[in-house]
């Protein structure tokens, strides 16, 4: 009987308190823009901060407002940008959202260690030790600090050892770039066109291939090659012009480390834990 | 009088909330690092320590008692809370969006605070009368007040001074704090109900 009397006693002071707030949100309504609301459902809801806002909401009634551009929800993507400014009646300026480039491709089979680390697994105490393992100080230490930080689960740990950017999950909110301690994430504009040389090394050339396989060795060898001179060198590294790259490839095959990819061929998770196990295979 | 002005001044320092009886250390924690935001939050702490106080205690002396269902005691003290931080926010919103936008968030956050539910417990606990827990209310969210807001103070200089790494981050934070819950200890015995 007691379970009884608790049962209804506190149903029925709950009832009473749902009744009131439910008079009290008729009574005290307060109309809010509906389009808010509509923008909230859209965006991604992360709360990334990318926009400069305080979350999601901020961002969407500062939209409403007129205060902010679809657009600057960096990881909505070109679709919700759209439909973000279709519920708004507004014209987008259409950009691509950019995606996370790793600058480095000296996994564990084609860079030296200069010794083994077994500290705490983040990049930037790795990196503050002795320079970090890696006999490369510009390459990637592989310990995911980037793969941490992604709010979007898009960047995974190859067992190559170097993080893999999923280009379809990826939204370009840039938090990767920020999290690097070596500045190896870019972000770039969207799309496939264009070639890329992946590596970040300042080293001089001899130092280089000491250390990696595929580090650029500044040997100038694009820069002679490129017939669209789209290719600058950024003191020993480099550096080519997406703007005037016109995937002729022929840079590719001048490059004698092969550091430049063509950014079609940067290969998604699965390919490249596929050529990782196929690299074990021989050496083992 | 007197025993007003006791539970008053024991409340706020001798048994303050935060540093003496541990209550509502989230908070405390949380939203100590700036000195607008611990106003904001302290602020709304009293309001609706105040307020949750007159109404479990109403709702205890005229539902609970006659009825014999003390024993719900807890469970209807959460409902009154959450429900109670419900309304204000939706009559706030309507009828003083300053303050509706000053208290933000905090408003919201406030129905998990266990100070809160500890209030209006101790409130029944210690036999108040009506007007003796409201005042109790109001000096025991003023005590979390001033603790939360010489956390904000410390923290804020302790922005600009050179911690060691160990030390950084949470660390520093629950050894200031710890300091001063012992500080605090200093009232301790010094006036009791």
């Amino acid at each position: 009987m007691l379970i009884v009397y608790a049962i209804v006693a506190l149903g029925l002071i709950g009832l009473l308190f749902g009744l009131m707030l439910a008079a009290a949100a008729k009574v005290f309504y307060v109309e809010i823009d509906p389009r808010v609301e509509a923008v909230n459902e859209l965006v991604p809801g992360a709360n990334c901060g990318a926009c400069g806002f305080a979350g999601c909401m901020k961002f969407s009634e500062a939209v409403v407002n007129g205060e902010a551009e679809p657009g600057d929800c960096v990881p909505a993507g070109e679709e919700t940008v759209a439909e973000i400014a279709r519920v708004l009646g507004k014209e987008v300026s259409a950009s691509g959202s950019p995606i996370a480039t790793v600058f480095c491709i000296g996994d564990n089979f084609k860079t030296a260690d200069n010794f083994i680390y077994e500290g705490v697994e983040d990049c930037k105490v790795a990196g503050e030790m002795y320079g970090g393992f890696k006999a490369c100080s510009y390459g990637c230490l592989g310990l995911g600090n980037c793969v941490r930080v992604c709010p979007f689960d898009a960047i995974d740990m190859g067992s190559h050892g170097l993080p893999v950017v999923d280009k379809i999950k990826c939204t370009g909110c840039g938090l990767c770039a920020g999290a690097c301690p070596r500045d190896l994430i870019k972000m770039l504009p969207s799309g496939d066109e264009g070639h890329l040389v992946l590596c970040a090394s300042q080293d001089r050339g001899k130092t280089v291939s000491k250390a990696c396989e595929v580090g650029c060795i500044a040997c100038k060898a694009c820069v002679k090659a490129c017939p669209e001179e789209a290719i600058e060198m950024n003191d020993k590294l480099a550096v080519i012009d997406l703007e005037k790259c016109t995937d002729c490839g022929e840079c590719v095959k001048k490059c004698p480390p092969g550091t430049i990819h063509p950014r079609s061929a940067i290969p998604t998770a699965e390919e490249a834990a596929a050529r990782a196990a196929e690299k074990e295979k021989e050496s083992a | 009088m007197e025993t007003l002005l006791s539970i008053i001044f024991i409340y706020i320092f001798v048994e303050n909330f935060v540093l003496q009886r541990f209550f509502g250390i989230c908070p405390f924690l949380g939203v100590s690092r700036k000195m607008e935001t611990a106003v904001g939050m302290s602020m709304a702490v009293i309001f609706v320590m105040t307020l949750a106080t007159l109404v479990t205690w109403l709702l205890y002396s005229f539902v609970l008692v006659p009825f014999g269902l003390t024993y719900l005691q807890i469970v209807t003290f959460i409902l009154v809370i959450a429900s109670l931080v419900q309304l204000v926010e939706t009559v706030l919103r309507k009828i003083s969006p300053t303050l509706y936008q000053g208290l933000g968030i905090f408003l919201p956050l406030i129905t998990t605070n266990c100070a809160v539910l500890a209030v209006t417990l101790l409130a029944i606990r210690q036999e108040f009368s009506l007007v003796e827990s409201i005042v109790f209310a109001i000096a025991a969210s003023v005590g979390f007040s001033l603790a939360l807001i010489i956390m904000a103070g410390i923290r804020e200089r302790l922005e600009m001074a050179t911690i060691p790494e160990v030390l950084q981050g949470s660390a520093v934070t629950l050894i200031t704090a710890g300091i001063l819950s012992i500080a605090f200890m200093g009232f301790q015995g010094m006036l009791s109900l």
